[in-house]
């Protein structure tokens, strides 16, 4: 275990990271949410397509030296908005997702391999690189939450309602098709944030992990949401404290983290069903 | 006194097949009207142009005084019973309070009016005891008990019913049925009942609207359940039979036949 983690400097090594500590509740927070919608609209592959389609844009950004957070956004709304306005059935979603997927990471690829600049920001797009954000990085990250944030909030029960019960939901005048692209638009900005902390391939950890163990132990819509962020907070916050003991990529232990909390999570709803039956 | 709802001149045709035509109905405050006729004849088309779900050919519908948007918050609506419904996975209280407050603006309320609203509802359909269930988990009648509750929650003042007691065994028929009628009767709201067979609502019905072969016919059970009448909505002789206070539509032929024939 020495040989992995190393906690003599660890209350210098948390002040010297507390942007990025205070981005990754965040993102937590925002995690907690989007996932419980994500898990709610079936909707995890979409996830994992949108996210490779920001990397790709993350990755043309890198090449063409500009702000690779704008790229990661136009890449993940543009994948968004398509998958949301052409196919909002579940089936022509998944299908249109794995057309869409391959090529945002050849694309990606492409960019990078024809990137003559720092390995480490070729990598970071990938598997994540949320302790080296700086204050001027981490200040268009904590607007961009803060505005999914507030959308969220206002739009919360009618994007569930619609998700739900949608025949219930479009008779008493919610427009189905309104709340389809608003998630959409909601799931592009979340992926386009996470991308840039822990990677193309890792997001599915933040927007699906937290609300599929939630719906393990709860199905109330108060408590669902509830724990699922507590879930996004406890791995995206746990995981990098982890990570500042070993020196190693912060990634792995944000997954282990959420990991650990499904299986758990997983476990009790097994024992559960055992003792009820 | 005002209608709740007024169907005028209405025309639907879909794929170039007349459903309806010139269909001209005044739905009064507290009225239950059913809606019957075969598969494919447009009774869950009528709900559906009433929702603003599909556009009329011809006509004009209004709710109150306005013309119909895309659903209205002041509409009740009671789904069909499905073994796999969309909303499996979630708690019986969740999903009436989604009939009370799902349509609007912000996150949910637990607690409060909502609270209470939603265990009034749950109380009328006979439910409380289901509240903490998952919606899964309940029998096709305890359901279907629970989406009138969704449905009254907000006090409608119009309830579409779209094949509610399809799937039901006869004794849950006439339990969400009566309970349906007991609601629409205790707050004046007007009902729409969608249904293939009469029989478990004739009671209820102040009116029927009968949808066959292109055409309608309205008026009480009394008056459109008559051979002259359906006859000539069919266009071929066809032959009412009353029983046991049931009806039986017999030969109204194999496309448009009627499900009291087999039952």
């Amino acid at each position: 275990m020495n040989l992995v983690f190393d906690f003599s400097d660890f209350g210098t090594l948390v002040l010297l990271v507390s942007t990025s500590l205070l981005v990754a509740g965040l993102l937590g927070v925002l995690g907690g949410l989007v996932s419980t919608l994500v898990i709610q609209r079936d909707a995890s592959f979409a996830v994992h397509g949108i996210s490779e389609l920001s990397f790709a844009g993350a990755s043309i950004a890198l090449l063409s030296n500009i702000d690779v957070t704008f790229g990661a956004i136009a890449g993940s709304m543009l994948a968004a908005l398509i998958i949301g306005l052409v196919a909002n059935k579940p089936k022509l979603r998944n299908s249109l997702t794995g057309v869409i997927m391959p090529f945002g990471l050849g694309i990606g690829i492409l960019a990078l391999s024809l990137y003559q600049g720092r390995a480490a920001s070729k990598f970071g797009l990938l598997t994540g690189s949320i302790v080296s954000i700086g204050d001027t990085k981490a200040a268009p990250l904590f607007i961009l939450s803060g505005v999914i944030l507030i959308i969220l909030v206002f739009s919360w029960r009618r994007l569930l309602f619609a998700s739900i019960d949608p025949a219930v939901a479009a008779a008493r005048g919610v427009n189905l098709r309104v709340q389809s692209i608003l998630f959409m638009a909601i799931l592009g900005m979340a992926v386009a944030i996470s991308v840039q902390i822990v990677g193309a391939l890792l997001v599915l950890t933040l927007l699906v992990t937290p609300a599929a163990a939630a719906a393990r132990v709860t199905n109330s819509q108060l408590w669902g949401p509830l724990l699922s962020v507590i879930f996004g907070v406890t791995s995206a916050v746990g995981g990098m404290l982890l990570s500042l003991g070993a020196a190693l990529p912060v990634s792995p232990f944000i997954t282990t983290v959420s990991f650990t909390i499904y299986i758990i999570c997983l476990l009790i709803s097994v024992i559960r069903k055992k003792v009820r039956a | 006194m005002l209608s709740v709802l007024s169907i005028h001149d209405a025309t639907l045709v879909v794929d170039e097949k007349q459903l309806w035509k010139d269909l001209n109905l005044e739905v009064k405050p507290g009225e239950f009207i059913a809606i019957i006729g075969a598969n494919g004849s447009g009774k869950t088309s009528l709900l559906k142009a009433i929702l603003g779900q599909i556009k009329l050919t011809k006509g004009k519908i209004r709710f109150g005084l306005e013309l119909v948007g895309k659903g209205n918050p002041h509409i009740g609506y009671i789904p069909q019973q499905r073994a796999l419904d969309d909303a499996a996975n979630i708690l019986v209280k969740d999903l009436v309070r989604f009939g009370y407050s799902g349509h609007k603006l912000g996150v949910f309320s637990a607690f409060g009016k909502t609270s209470k609203k939603v265990k009034e509802a749950l109380a009328c359909a006979d439910a409380v005891h289901l509240a903490n269930k998952n919606f899964s988990e309940l029998s096709g009648g305890e359901q279907q008990r629970v989406r009138v509750a969704q449905a009254i929650v907000a006090d409608p003042s119009l309830l579409l019913c779209d094949e509610p007691l399809s799937a039901l065994d006869l004794q849950q028929q006439q339990i969400v049925s009566e309970l349906i009628k007991r609601e629409a009767k205790d707050h004046n709201t007007a009902v729409l009942f969608v249904t293939h067979d009469v029989n478990p609502v004739l009671d209820m019905v102040d009116r029927v609207l009968y949808l066959a072969n292109g055409s309608f016919s309205i008026g009480t059970p009394d008056e459109v359940f008559r051979s002259d009448v359906l006859s000539s909505l069919y266009g071929t002789k066809v032959e009412v039979i009353r029983n046991n206070n049931r009806i039986v539509v017999v030969g109204a032929g194999t496309q448009d036949h009627h499900e009291g024939d087999h039952k």
